[in-house]
């Protein structure tokens, strides 16, 4: 709703008026109050017929072009020096032990090629720098104030600086309220290594990488630096086109560089929009399906660290930070333990914390897949999810499906996967028998939305209430139902076991047994009460039940319970149910739902306003200090301790006024654990620090902890792309990435001939992911009836296919059929594809033009060596063909057609596992796919030497 | 009247469609809401079927399919878009409906008085009344309205009457995300698209221009376009006609002929 105050809005790794049409609406209001929409992309969408400016780009080389941005704005002096000196870590020092990818080929210090991972500990912060500065001094030109300022010599923070102290977060930015260098001209300060790092994302590099012309690129530059800055703000959206790589959260990195640098984040019409997958995605982070986090953003306790997650205080004292707002991580973990735990969370058994599971490793979606395939699982329950269509490698998925002992679905329709044992195309072709099948399949009929009442979190973490229309059908039931039935069921087979045996109790039931399960039962059909779930998730009083208005109001003594502590507020008082409230009021419609934290509508707003508290311009203005209230006010919530004066800091005597305890607006009343020099929590940060998430208060240009493919972004081709790495020839691909190398899971070399087009997917208006919610239904399924791949009228010609034609898409996981949509919203590019890579990656032969009649994979003389023999370091263009698919459909529902997720491998981005989905390598030809023939070549295809019904 | 902003219908009023291509995004949430809120028949054989206009897969307006959102590709640019500059381009999403037309062909035709102009000044088919002749598919120039083939009777856009009369804009209107179609008075709508088109224009847009009716046969169109080209890449005709305009020189070539036979005939009285 806020990109409606934007000036302008830069769309990539999104096609966000087809995906989210509803959001786009404020795009189009920004529009047309004038700004500028620009819309970077692969293909001319139906966002690009909206857009300003459209630049194609080529898949997998986001990097570059937002490196390229990056650089513009630092070689142009285009950054917002007072915001980024101030508000982001530009200043701080790093430790003479870092070493960057400009010396190392594409690699930071910290490399351990046998592990494939990174030790961080040379990105950390100088912890032996002198201070020049105080601490998070606000440095506004020629104010040289701080200098003399006799507290500047004694740092609170710089005083507790030994390595040993704090959380591994808190360790790594240790140094940095002292090393710090406000004029950025250190050697080794963020500012100076950003510059250094990104000096070859030149202009010319982002035209030869990316495919954008110069003019291109250079307007769009102008544009986002014209419409940044003190009075003007610019908007980033992104979504599954920036997610979907080995190297997606490093995309994002640099968005958020590019916003900090443009001083864009915290203020109206500026931050960088996530636009989630689906309905209420982000309340399924929020309260997580994830496996590696609790409600509210709590680490999940590890089983096998070095570090040890045994006790409350361990984990607390690993996972939390001494400084910033996670010192509150023991009060949000208690109230979490004693609302999941009740009476059995006590003081004297450490809160029940030996109760939560602990994890093992990665259990997220290709690991459990991939032990699934190996007969290592016995079940599973799969709910609102279709893998058989959704999954990558989908044909691995369906496969693995098959060695489970038993299966539960619960969906609206008989889905892909529920019906994968009689159904699929390995059965179609003979590569699995439903004789020989014994999984158990149970299919439960689910709940529509409208047949079931509770909240929906999207995108901008907005808390709405639906009520429930109707009763659903026959005898499908809400998850809500499921669940808590099933606990039930579970919990009375385990209390009569407890009776039977006393060490039941004791051992792997105790969790089970100790759980609050007291759901209260309502209607005919017994549906746990949702509004008792929501007054649990925001938290109440142990005692009386009475439900706290905030979490400023969570204790960590027991005296409080809270499912998801940044939920809390939603339900402040008995009765009052904000998610269901719909009068919104002023600039932000507070009134409407509630946002998560504490009805913030915009995060980290404290940047909206200069050190002073004064907002940075009168057209920009969002909150600001009121000198005479000595309080924050403005138009949305502070995401600041409301009563904080800017003028505050750690260490120094406070202004007369201002509570000893300056805490959020609805924030910690307690004051945090404390650390030695008695500052921890929000105490330990200056008035001027507004992002109080971080230990040290500032927003990270340099991320000196938390990322496991390095502290800066840097470019690495996608791991199947048809080029190497123009900026780091030594390094093509994320060296982080995880690869799952299996027989079943063959990746195609990159430069590999007989694989030449680059392949991405993408989503219709018209359908819902995996096509449960839109292939069943008429008037939806008849908008886009058939599986398509968008090509341009040049690859067409080379492929011998006219507009309509059947083509074969095919990559070594599988082949599916498309009609060919062809099209000039898809072009080809230009792209240098110099390669000069030693060992494993070769290149196409620069001898070989793309015209000229390809090796046939077909042919018994071809290999993959055959073709890598240059060592040329010439530019050398050549044009690259992209091939744009949806991946709607399945064999089931009204219309039915091949999945694009057949095609794609299983590659997982190192810090958070997503697939590669929006970048990789396939192969065209004309024709039908043979139906009831093997799909993959045997000797040809890797992985289709699997025997039919093999059981692993 | 209006709540929020949004213009609602007025009996004795004339109401109207606004639809612009400039801010039509192509989701085809209109087509969906028009067919939940009309309950229009799926028929699978007809309607699942790859057709391949671009992201168009419908059969255009017809008796089932009162909204229908055409997708034009066209090998030019868009005033004001930088997309590729040596292969200019450009993608155009109009979302096409009934015209309820101040003079409405269909209406004309009809024998029965199945078609009506309601008190929104719109142009009904009763479908209690029809007794599916036809001669109103021919008589539409836009080829709006068509006959269901089971029984025959004909079907087009209602301008949801059914909401208006109590109070509601119609469904496609509603569902709209991005305000493309607007609804509200004629008169008031009219002038905020004559509004629209100098803003484009303003801002580097040359080709916006209204396509309303006006100044043909049909009159003036409650529902009306902005568009960036001329009617035809739309399918829609640069100069719709009605039957009726045929009507002067049908009667007057009848009866001068009526007139030439009558003389011929006492000629041949006289001369006998």
């Amino acid at each position: 709703m806020d990109l409606e105050h934007a000036d302008c809005v830069l769309i990539q790794g999104s096609s966000m008026a087809e995906a989210h049409p509803v959001g786009f609406r404020w795009v189009m209001r920004a529009k047309e109050r004038g700004a500028t929409i620009i819309h970077v992309d692969p293909r001319f969408s139906r966002t690009s017929a909206m857009a300003d400016i459209w630049a194609p780009l080529r898949v997998g080389t986001d990097i570059v072009f937002l490196g390229g941005l990056i650089r513009y704005v630092l070689e142009h002096e285009r950054y917002f020096r007072d915001y980024v000196v101030n508000y982001t870590n530009a200043a701080a020092i790093v430790g003479r032990g870092y070493v960057d990818t400009e010396q190392l080929d594409g690699l930071f210090s910290g490399w351990d090629p046998a592990s494939k991972s990174y030790d961080p500990a040379s990105w950390f912060y100088d912890a032996g720098a002198p201070a020049p500065h105080s601490p998070n001094e606000p440095v506004v030109a020629k104010d040289a104030s701080s200098q003399n300022d006799p507290t500047s010599q004694k740092n609170p923070i710089l005083s507790n600086n030994g390595a040993d102290v704090g959380s591994p977060r808190d360790r790594a930015v240790a140094g940095g309220s002292g090393a710090r260098d406000p004029s950025l001209r250190h050697h080794n300060c963020v500012f100076q290594i950003l510059r250094r790092h990104f000096a070859r994302y030149t202009p010319e590099m982002v035209e030869r990488a990316c495919g954008v012309p110069q003019k291109t690129f250079h307007r769009i530059a102008q544009e986002l630096c014209d419409n940044s800055g003190r009075e003007r703000t610019t908007a980033i959206c992104y979504a599954l086109g920036w997610t979907q790589h080995t190297k997606g959260v490093q995309v994002i990195r640099s968005a958020a560089i590019l916003q900090l640098l443009l001083g864009n984040i915290g203020r109206p019409g500026g931050g960088i929009m996530a636009l989630r997958g689906h309905a209420s995605i982000q309340g399924s982070t929020d309260i997580p399906t994830l496996y590696d986090i609790l409600p509210g953003y709590l680490k999940m306790p590890e089983a096998l660290s070095h570090e040890g997650d045994d006790t409350l205080a361990a984990y607390v004292s690993r996972h939390g930070n001494r400084l910033g707002w996670w010192a509150h991580t023991e009060t949000y973990m208690v109230s979490l333990l004693r609302a999941w735990y009740g009476d059995a969370a006590r003081a004297d058994n450490d809160w029940g914390f030996g109760l939560l599971p602990r994890i093992c490793g990665d259990h997220s979606h290709f690991p459990t897949f991939c032990d699934m395939a190996d007969n290592k699982m016995e079940g599973m329950f799969i709910m609102g999810q279709n893998p058989a269509v959704g999954g990558q490698n989908s044909r691995l998925e369906r496969r693995a499906l098959a060695q489970l002992d038993w299966l539960v679905v619960r969906d609206l329709v008989e889905t892909e996967t529920a019906a994968f044992w009689y159904d699929s195309p390995e059965i179609e072709r003979g590569e699995l028998r439903t004789r020989e099948i014994g999984t158990e399949v149970f299919l439960m009929p689910a709940a529509g939305h409208a047949e079931k009442e509770g909240t929906f979190t999207n995108t901008q973490r907005l808390l709405q209430w639906r009520e429930k229309a109707v009763d659903p059908p026959g005898d499908a039931r809400s998850e809500a139902w499921f669940i808590v039935h099933l606990g039930r069921r579970l919990r009375a087979r385990a209390r009569a076991e407890a009776k039977a045996n006393a060490e039941a109790a004791t051992g792997a039931d105790a969790p089970l047994l100790a759980l609050t399960w007291d759901y209260e039962l309502e209607g005919a059909y017994l549906e746990p009460k949702i509004e008792q779930v929501v007054i649990e998730i925001n938290g109440y009083r142990f005692g009386d039940g009475a439900p706290v208005a905030g979490f400023s109001e969570l204790r960590g003594d027991g005296s409080t319970a809270c499912g998801c502590w940044i939920y809390s507020g939603v339900y402040p008082s008995k009765g009052r149910n904000r998610a269901a409230e719909r009068k919104p009021k002023g600039r932000y419609g507070h009134g409407w739902g509630f946002t998560w934290p504490a009805d913030r509508r915009i995060l980290y707003n404290r940047a909206s306003a200069d050190p002073e508290g004064r907002p940075w311009s009168e057209r920009k203005k969002l909150i600001w200090w009121d000198p005479a209230e000595a309080r924050w006010r403005g138009f949305d919530t502070p995401d600041f301790p409301v009563d904080k004066s800017p003028h505050y800091r750690p260490g120094r005597p406070r202004a007369s006024g201002v509570s000893a305890k300056s805490d959020i607006a609805a924030g910690a009343a307690r004051p945090a654990p404390e650390g030695l020099d008695g500052l921890s929590g929000l105490d330990g940060h200056a008035g001027t620090s507004p992002f109080l998430m971080q230990p040290d208060g500032v927003a990270w240009l340099f991320a000196p902890i938390g990322l496991k493919d390095g502290p800066l972004p840097t470019h690495y081709e996608p791991v199947e792309s048809p080029t190497g790495n123009l900026l780091y020839p030594g390094q093509a691909a994320n060296p982080a990435a995880e690869r799952f190398e299996r027989p079943d899971n063959p990746l195609i070399t990159s430069g590999d001939p007989a694989y030449p087009y680059a392949l991405t997917t993408y989503r219709l208006t018209e359908h819902h992911t995996a096509g449960g919610m839109s292939r069943w239904l008429s008037r939806l399924a008849e908008l886009q009836p058939e599986m398509f791949c968008e090509i341009s009228p040049e690859l067409a010609e080379e492929v011998g296919v006219s507009h309509s034609d059947w083509v074969v898409v095919r990559t070594p996981r599988g082949a599916i059929e498309a009609r060919a949509l062809v099209t000039r919203r898809i072009r080809p590019l230009r792209i240098d594809t110099q390669l000069r890579v030693a060992g494993t990656i070769g290149p196409v032969d620069p001898a070989t033009p793309s015209d000229s009649p390809r090796p046939d994979p077909a042919d018994p003389s071809y290999s993959i060596q055959s073709a890598t023999t240059s060592d040329s370091v010439a530019s050398h263009f050549r044009t690259i063909h992209q091939v744009a698919m949806p991946f709607h459909w399945g064999r089931r529902g009204l219309v039915t057609g091949d999945s694009a997720n057949d095609l794609i491998p299983l590659l997982g981005e190192p810090n958070v596992s997503i697939h590669e989905s929006k970048a990789l390598l396939c192969n065209l030809e004309p024709g039908r796919l043979p139906r009831g023939a093997p799909v993959l070549r045997p000797g040809l295809d890797s992985g289709a030497s699997h025997e039919p019904g093999e059981r692993g | 009247m209006s709540i929020d902003g949004q213009l609602l219908p007025e009996p004795g009023r004339t109401s109207a469609f606004f639809t612009d291509v400039t801010t039509c995004i192509g989701c085809k949430a209109c087509e969906v809401a028009c067919k939940e809120w009309n309950l229009i028949p799926a028929t699978n054989e007809i309607n699942m079927r790859w057709r391949g206009r671009s992201y168009d897969h419908g059969q255009g307006l017809g008796h089932s399919s009162y909204r229908h959102v055409k997708f034009v590709e066209q090998n030019q640019p868009l005033g004001g878009q930088l997309t590729d500059p040596e292969h200019p381009f450009r993608w155009v999403f109009l979302s096409d409906v009934c015209k309820h037309c101040e003079h409405a062909g269909c209406m004309e035709l009809c024998p029965t008085g199945a078609i009506v102009r309601t008190e929104f000044n719109t142009v009904f088919v009763q479908p209690d009344v029809c007794n599916g002749c036809g001669y109103c598919v021919v008589g539409c120039p836009f080829g709006v309205i068509d006959r269901r083939p089971d029984d025959g009777r004909a079907f087009k856009c209602t301008f949801c009457y059914d909401r208006q009369v109590v109070g509601e804009i119609p469904a496609c209107a509603k569902a709209c995300p991005t305000d493309a179609i607007r609804f509200g008075p004629y008169d008031v709508l009219r002038e905020q698209a004559d509004r629209r088109v100098e803003l484009l224009h303003a801002r580097g847009v040359p080709e916006a221009r209204l396509e309303t009716g006006e100044g043909t046969s049909v009159g003036h169109t409650n529902a009306f376009s902005l568009l960036v080209d001329r009617p035809e890449p739309f399918g829609l005709p640069p100069n719709p006609i009605v039957p009726s305009m045929h009507l002067k020189v049908a009667w007057t070539s009848a009866l001068l002929t009526a007139a030439a036979l009558g003389i011929v005939l006492l000629g041949a009285f006289a001369v006998g």
